[in-house]
């Protein structure tokens, strides 16, 4: 029998995109939809007094003018976390529809909603709106001063949230004679997700209920929320999620969903569009963190750790969003990651006056591994250590467990993934080649790790659920509430589907748009959990799709049930290995039977209470151009360990993708802000420098398939992993070359600049 | 959907005039990569648009009576960079428009509209400012030239009548003969991006090849509008090809380029990148010219 899985099978909705047939929001949006522009706010944080819409509706073609004094006193939260029943757990409700308490520059203050864009874009350039400003606050830790502005009134000194790690004394601990003390302080930018498709939602009314068509990750979140928003029965909303062009976890919130909702109700349920502009994008849907981070290390002459102590500053903008569950997670790595007795951990995250920040790919891990890859190279240096021998010595263990999310280091997978690494850039002949370099352009090579892991149990609801239903012609459809968000799950589920029944893949239709009316219950794209999860309710609702056909087989072959098994769609007596009768003809039988009718389907859940560990590297070869302060990155491979591949050449692809958003976020990305306004500068993709391909070398992706003891399918996170590591392994790898150390990402040729003057090079 | 309130397609130089002169309010498009841009910004909403784009006497590149080159204003980016012309006499020009925006916009995007908008940064301009290119401006009247130092007026503002619109860009004869140049985007990354400054050199060296005979520079986003940089010029000519006289070149330049600090880079820093970026043209068009450095 064809196994699918492991086989880099062609995506199922490879044709579909690749011809632009594929249906997306807002190809799914009739031409009669109302048309929505926004009205933002042009002052970073104030009270709106007034909105003037006199001028306005004046324009031909605008249907209504909505406010933010118009909207319900309902404040929701936006997370895209599955609810809690714990009301100590529940995610931060903190704002409105609109709000006249405008907290970011480009909060909601008004929705024009007119016939066509140019009505709508013309109306909302004539809405005036009146302020009474106050004081606002960009930088994390000026907004934890005692005078700082505060943002909101639940939150005095606008910390959302503060936890702590103590582990051992480290108060003691460092004491110990003769350690060294290596410190630092490590910051990250402000940046956006860059999907290339921008958040539209569109929604009207039918039979009293509201029915939204979204591009979003997570469908039956918003669901919920809406409903919370509109203060309405969750299931009087209907959400439909089609194919979407990338979320990155900007769509792992409920954006305008609630938005566009209610506007349908103020327009008598006609079908109303809220379309994102790029500028829109970036600042007034989701921000990563910018977190700030203080390392300090206490580290024998050698190289054990006596005490480490870490504080992160998390800068969460206006709104609490995914909140603090972003830094925690990227804390929670630092004790795990290069064991150390006593460590001593504080994380906060601060409101301020920048747009809200949320889920983005890798959800506090980047950031985190930018502080402390950076850190441990810096260390490696005080000790006169070359870093990548370093990092063998002191890295996780094979066999570390964590007792609090049970997650378990089965194999030796650091070291591995760093043999893998070291070989694949000729690392050790280049470390030797490169050393004691003085001309202008210098080359170097450094590399970085990255912890990671898969999902959120057992912080959170892990489930899974999946409907199979057979076909007249032996195939199936096959459902889930996780969704395609251009990863490929949809085609690791019908590979996995395939297998678990046993049929050809060509045999299994996905169902890709999930439609909270008829998807089963799932919580959706994020993490870095699809795949792993998505298995065990495929697997388990295959087996039992497969015992009623078998049930139904021993009837019409009259063989016994355990002598039958459906082997690449065909009903076969195992004992002789002889094909009784296609599963075609079996399901056929089984819908028009006059004897026994049965409708062939399956149903079920799958509770997770599992995680897995996924890990992985980076290694970089840069060539710095000092008095160009250009860095030309000449080789970059990353290295995973996501357990056995379910789809090689889906995996490759993935990680080429995370490996370019990582290049960005080390080299050229940040959303930058006007010190004197809080105004965005560069909200677009011109000013704002995603990296191109052109900025790319050949991406290189290799894997150590360990497989994933605790999944159906051996399987674990590749989605938000690969671009946790890339930037902090370029820092090495300048830092190599040049013996400047940069700890503010991104490295641009502005930062260079600074450092290599401070540094003589210039 | 674009807020416009009119479009008016030329069909001719002198359908173009007429047009101009009967819709005084309305603005020129040809590529329309940076008019449709600013339309949607909401800058140039509700204009009204004659578009030059279909006029296609106005594309192409040849050679006129007098050997000087004329570039025809709605010539794309990518047709110039792979016309043999400019490949044989004017090389960097073609190597300077290849790094505007990427390949969509170099297909679009035309070299007329590049000047007409009077931007510091447009990648054409810095050359065709060391080439000491000529503006051809058609108007009821007839043609008009004008050196390009004098076209440009200020930022976004270029010297065309209310009648007119740009034809050609000429290259003078005397500017490209055994002339060799090179040009420097300095940009945040290496495409789809504006230049953060750019600098264009081009030499004509003595007959021994030891000494420069002639030496232009020009910078884009060191000052308002694309400058030319004499007192560097005039450092480097009839100097031997020597370290020395690159460096002295590089440094001279700072005295007559007047860049400012902003958010997109500070003072400092395009300073410092102005005078490496003027000794690696000067020594790359050396070496484009066949010269050796003592």
């Amino acid at each position: 029998m064809s196994k699918s899985v492991g086989q880099s099978m062609k995506r199922v909705d490879a044709f579909e995109k690749a011809t632009g047939r594929a249906k997306y929001t807002d190809d799914l949006c009739d031409r009669s939809a109302l048309v929505v522009r926004l009205v933002h706010s042009t002052i970073a944080h104030g009270m709106v007094t007034a909105v003037d819409t006199a001028e306005a509706v004046k324009v031909p073609g605008v249907v209504k003018i909505l406010t933010c004094f118009d909207v319900p006193d309902i404040p929701f939260p936006t997370a895209g976390h599955p609810w809690s029943t714990d009301p100590h757990h529940q995610d931060v409700a903190d704002r409105l529809l609109m709000n006249r308490h405008v907290r970011y520059y480009g909060d909601e203050v008004a929705a024009v909603v007119a016939e066509d864009e140019v009505a709508a874009a013309q109306a909302a350039r004539l809405v005036k709106v009146s302020y009474e400003e106050y004081p606002f606050v960009l930088d994390v830790q000026k907004a934890m001063e005692p005078d700082a502005p505060q943002i909101h009134e639940e939150y005095p000194g606008n910390i959302l949230a503060h936890t702590q790690i103590r582990n051992g004394n480290y108060e003691e601990a460092i004491k110990e004679p003769g350690l060294i003390k290596v410190e630092g302080w490590y910051d990250t930018p402000t940046v956006q997700h860059c999907h290339i498709e921008n958040h539209v939602c569109t929604a009207y009314m039918e039979a009293g209920r509201i029915t939204v068509t979204s591009s979003t990750q997570i469908p039956h979140i918003v669901r919920r929320v809406c409903g919370q928003a509109l203060g309405i029965p969750w299931g009087k909303v209907r959400i439909i999620k089609p194919y979407i062009g990338g979320g990155f976890g900007n769509k792992q919130d409920a954006l305008y969903e609630p938005l566009c909702a209610w506007l349908t109700t103020q327009v008598g349920g006609r079908l109303v569009k809220i379309d994102c502009a790029r500028e829109e994008t970036f600042v007034s849907n989701r921000v990563r963190h910018a977190i700030r981070t203080h390392i300090i290390s206490w580290v024998r002459p050698d190289g054990t750790f006596a005490a480490r102590k870490i504080e992160c500053f998390s800068n969460q903008g206006a709104y609490a969003s995914h909140g603090h569950g972003v830094v925690a997670k990227g804390m929670g790595a630092f004790p795990q990651i290069y064991p150390c007795p006593n460590v001593e951990g504080d994380a906060w995250s601060v409101f301020t006056n920048k747009p809200a920040a949320g889920a983005m790919r890798g959800y506090g891990i980047p950031q985190a591994m930018w502080a402390g890859e950076s850190h441990i190279d810096d260390v490696a240096r005080a000790l006169g250590r070359e870093p990548l021998e370093y990092r063998y010595q002191i890295v996780m263990p094979k066999g570390y467990r964590d007792e609090f999310s049970k997650n378990e280091n089965y194999y030796d997978t650091f070291r591995q993934v760093m043999d893998k690494g070291r070989k694949a850039l000729d690392y050790d002949r280049k470390r030797e080649e490169y050393a004691g370099q003085t001309g202008p352009v210098r080359r170097g090579v450094g590399m970085a790790l990255f912890w990671y892991n898969t999902a959120v149990w057992p912080i959170s609801l892990e489930s899974s659920s999946c409907r199979m239903v057979l076909n007249q012609d032996g195939s199936i459809q096959v459902q889930t509430g996780e969704t395609e968000i251009g990863q490929g799950c949809d085609t690791a589920y019908a590979q996995m589907a395939a297998d678990a029944v046993g049929i050809p893949f060509e045999d299994v239709h996905v169902v890709s748009t999930q439609d909270t009316d008829v998807t089963p219950f799932g919580t959706g794209a994020y993490a870095s959990r699809q795949t792993y999860i998505g298995g065990f309710s495929i697997r388990q609702t295959g087996q039992l799709l497969k015992e009623r056909i078998l049930t139904y087989a021993q009837e019409l072959t009259r063989q016994m049930r355990s002598d039958l098994d459906v082997i690449d769609g065909k009903i076969v007596r195992i004992t002789d290995g002889r094909e009784l009768m296609t599963l075609g003809e079996l399901a056929t039988e089984a819908l028009y039977s006059l004897e026994h009718s049965e409708h062939i389907t399956a149903e079920s859940t799958y509770q997770i209470k599992n995680n897995a560990y996924s890990f992985g590297c980076t290694f970089a070869e840069v060539e710095v151009d000092i008095p160009l302060c250009k860095v030309k990155l000449l080789n970059i491979v990353n290295v995973h360990d996501c357990g056995t591949l379910i789809n090689p050449a889906l995996a490759e692809a993935q990680v080429h993708g995370g490996m370019s958003m990582g290049i960005g976020y080390g080299l050229s990305e940040e959303l930058k802000f006007d010190e004197k306004t809080g105004k965005p500068l560069n909200n677009n993709l011109l000013d704002y420098k995603l990296s191109t391909f052109m900025d790319h070398p050949h991406l290189q992706a290799l894997f150590v398939e360990n497989p994933e003891p605790t999944s159906p399918y051996g399987t674990k996170a590749l989605g938000e992993p690969p671009a946790c590591s890339p930037a902090p392994a370029i820092r090495n790898a300048i830092l190599n070359a040049t013996g400047v150390a940069c700890n503010n990402a991104p490295m641009s040729p502005h930062v260079l600049f600074a450092r290599f003057k401070e540094e003589g090079l210039l | 959907m674009y807020d416009l309130k009119a479009l008016y397609e030329a069909e001719s130089v002198q359908d173009a005039v007429r047009l101009r002169l009967e819709h005084p309010e309305a603005q020129i498009i040809a590529g329309g990569t940076d008019v449709l841009v600013q339309m949607r910004e909401g800058k140039r909403a509700g204009k009204e648009l004659i578009s030059i784009y279909g006029i296609d006497a106005l594309r192409g590149i040849t050679l006129d009576a007098a050997e000087n080159i004329r570039i025809g204003s709605l010539t794309s980016f990518s047709h110039i960079t792979r016309d043999p012309i400019i490949q044989q006499y004017i090389n960097v020009l073609g190597e300077a428009v290849d790094q505007v925006g990427g390949p969509q916009i170099r297909n679009a995007g035309t070299i007329g509209g590049n000047t007409c908008n009077g931007v510091t940064s447009a990648d054409s301009a810095s050359t065709l400012f060391a080439w000491d290119a000529i503006i051809e401006l058609t108007g009821r009247d007839g043609v008009r030239r004008l050196p390009i130092q004098d076209f440009y007026l200020g930022a976004g503002k270029v010297d065309i009548h209310p009648d007119e619109i740009q034809t050609a860009i000429l290259i003078p004869r005397a500017s490209y003969e055994n002339c060799y140049g090179h040009y420097i985007k300095y940009a945040m990354r290496n495409a789809m991006d504006i230049a953060t400054t750019g600098c264009s050199v081009n030499v004509v060296l003595s007959e021994d090849k030891k000494s420069l005979a002639r030496v232009r520079i020009a910078y884009g986003v060191a000052g308002p509008i694309p400058t030319r940089v004499p007192t560097a010029e005039a450092a480097a000519t009839g100097k031997p090809l020597t370290r020395e006289t690159v460096d002295t070149f590089a440094a001279a330049v700072l005295a007559d380029i007047h860049p400012r600090n902003s958010w997109r880079a500070s003072k400092d820093f395009r300073e410092h990148i102005a005078v490496e970026m003027a000794r690696r043209c000067l020594m790359e068009s050396i070496k484009l010219a066949g010269g050796v450095m003592a």
